[in-house]
């Protein structure tokens, strides 16, 4: 089981603004190991952040994305106590969905 | 959460699922800036790659697309901060694609209505380059470019 996300939702104005940074490798399929063999690639391919059952962001990445990814962004609307939830998927199929509370 | 995990492995991974929907045809290249991960957009060597595989023709400049606490220099290749902010109406999608990277095209995002168009993120960078915002907006494209130099590169460590 992947690491949790760390997700941070907070409401400024009228908008909620979203910063996350998700625990992951990032493999790019460059890089080589002690041995010389290469690391094969592993890395996120898509994000997609809900909130009330509507999608507020969708990603979609390579594995140029750096380590341990963040992300931040920000939609209009939203409620303090409210859960805005964003699930990953990656190349090997794995996937991950944590929420935070809207404050 | 964990059925649908099995569900997934089962299926034999998200790739293979895409790879057969692409090679069925289901994922038409208009599509690429949209939900599904494009393979054929992802693994595009140049930046007219890229327009190509997404199936859009040379993109307007732009001096609406402003870069936000991007860095002019990067001392660590592996996390560069990048944001982007589109001032164009109707922005439906922002593409960040770094040039000189071994695939072009790094990350996508669909902003749909009511959201912010403004993304940030942190990336890697091979060498020193031009890195490119690419927006959709309005069923049109645009683009606006900066270059960032890298001192310490992110790749093949």
């Amino acid at each position: 089981m992947p690491d949790p996300m760390k997700i941070r939702a907070t409401l400024v104005g009228d908008s909620t603004e979203v910063k996350t940074i998700i625990s992951h490798e990032m493999e790019t399929g460059q890089r080589k190991d002690g041995q010389g063999k290469i690391v094969p690639a592993w890395f996120i391919q898509t994000v997609t952040a809900t909130y009330a059952g509507k999608t507020v962001l969708s990603a979609q990445w390579g594995p140029a994305v750096a380590k341990n990814p963040f992300l931040a962004f920000k939609f209009k609307g939203g409620a303090k106590g409210e859960k805005v939830q964003i699930t990953w998927v990656d190349n090997r199929g794995e996937k991950r969905t944590d929420e935070a509370v809207i404050g | 959460m964990d059925t649908t995990r099995r569900e997934w492995l089962k299926s034999g991974g998200g790739v293979t699922l895409f790879t057969l929907l692409a090679a069925a045809g289901w994922l038409k290249p208009d599509h690429a800036l949209a939900q599904a991960w494009s393979k054929s957009a992802f693994e595009a060597k140049t930046v007219d790659e890229v327009e190509k595989a997404l199936g859009i023709g040379a993109p307007a400049q732009s001096k609406d697309i402003t870069f936000v606490s991007t860095p002019d220099i990067a001392e660590n290749g592996a996390v560069v901060p990048i944001g982007i902010a589109s001032a164009i109406p109707k922005t439906e999608a922002i593409a960040i694609l770094i040039e000189k990277n071994p695939s072009t095209l790094t990350a996508n995002f669909d902003i749909p209505a009511g959201t912010d168009p403004a993304i940030s993120t942190r990336v890697k960078m091979a060498q020193t380059s031009n890195v490119y915002a690419l927006v959709k907006a309005d069923g049109k494209y645009y683009v606006a470019s900066k270059e960032i130099k890298v001192t310490l590169g992110g790749c093949g460590g």
